[in-house]
């Protein structure tokens, strides 16, 4: 009965026929990628309105009345100048010093709250003057998009918090690592975004 | 990357290793490069934009456009890694299928929207004065 089982001919391992590569060690950044490419669809549907409406001023102000390219400027320094400083801190995790690690994440946290702050302080200034997202299809079009942006930025701030108690209090463990890689990402696609937002959108939105 | 002593030996070992499973976290001069170059292509548009420096409108769109592409590849290659490498290039094949999409939804609603307000919705101010005027 149980002949085969010892019969030293069968003992070698069974080859199966799977040559190409099989899953990647770490499905987490891939599948955050893509979801990253997704969120991509989010912000190409919302630009795409902002080209079709962006002359539609209604009678209201238009983009030259409303838009401060000097505090635009300010706003695009800060979020480059975070997402640099999140990558010095990704170069000290993979040294495995914690506490300059937490410092940069600590810069790059500062950095983007104090981008969301100018910002709502601009809407909420726009707001005042009577040019609030009900004013025109431009301004519907130039709030949704860039308040999809601005709270993006807000729950990567909040996403980083969280974030720097858990590597507070466990360490640069493996899970955290791969979390912080994932926020990396995201941190580096906002930037990325933005550049779109201030080129397309504010700088092209006052010429036309 | 769970061997403590593995960190000692620096980034281009760790690269090496285990570069098909995981995005490398670049290197110091990647991210300075990167920074550099951003910066420059962030600063021309706006001088371009702010003190008007070309005559015409629509060659400063252009270049203004054209720059925001040339800095959106900076961050992707010294800021996301991308390269053909990383996931065993399921992340690249997901970048451009992604791109491809973009510029179907960008360039088809500005196509279409912009014959629609062309022939069909006229109802400019400039329109409707010339109209009177007639």
């Amino acid at each position: 009965m149980n002949t085969i089982a010892i019969d030293p001919a069968h003992a070698e391992p069974r080859e199966f026929l799977c040559r190409e590569e099989g899953h990647a060690h770490n499905g987490t950044l891939l599948g955050f990628w893509l979801y990253l490419m997704s969120d991509c669809f989010i912000f190409a549907a919302l630009f795409a309105c902002n080209a079709v409406l962006g002359n539609s001023y209604a009678g209201g102000p238009s983009a030259h009345d409303v838009f401060d390219l000097h505090g635009l400027a300010v706003n695009t320094a800060l979020l480059l100048v975070s997402s640099v400083t999140f990558g010095f801190a990704m170069l000290e995790m993979a040294r495995e010093r914690k506490r300059a690690m937490l410092g940069w994440l600590a810069v790059s946290g500062v950095l983007a709250a104090v981008f969301v702050g100018l910002e709502i302080h601009e809407f909420a200034s726009m707001i005042a003057e009577g040019a609030g997202p009900g004013r025109s299809a431009f301004l519907s079009s130039f709030f949704t998009l860039v308040g999809t942006h601005g709270l993006h930025v807000t729950v990567g701030v909040l996403w980083l918090i969280v974030l720097m108690v858990q590597l507070g209090k466990h360490g640069l463990t493996e899970a955290n690592r791969r979390r912080l890689m994932c926020l990396s990402m995201f941190w580096h696609f906002l930037d990325l975004v933005w550049v779109g937002v201030f080129s397309y959108v504010y700088l092209v939105g006052v010429l036309r | 990357m769970s061997h403590p002593s593995e960190s000692a030996h620096g980034a281009a070992a760790h690269a090496d290793d285990h570069d098909s499973a995981h995005p490398s976290h670049g290197s110091l001069r990647g991210y300075l490069t990167g920074f550099t170059l951003a910066a420059i292509l962030t600063i021309i548009p706006f001088w371009l934009v702010m003190d008007h420096v070309i005559a015409s409108t629509q060659a400063t769109i252009i270049i203004v456009l054209g720059l925001a592409v040339v800095q959106i590849v900076v961050h992707m290659i010294y800021f996301l890694h991308l390269d053909t490498r990383s996931e065993n290039g399921w992340n690249m094949l997901a970048f451009i299928f992604t791109i491809v999409l973009v510029v179907i939804v960008l360039g088809a609603s500005i196509w279409v929207m912009y014959n629609e307000n062309a022939n069909m919705m006229p109802m400019s101010p400039q329109y409707m004065h010339h109209k009177q005027g007639s």
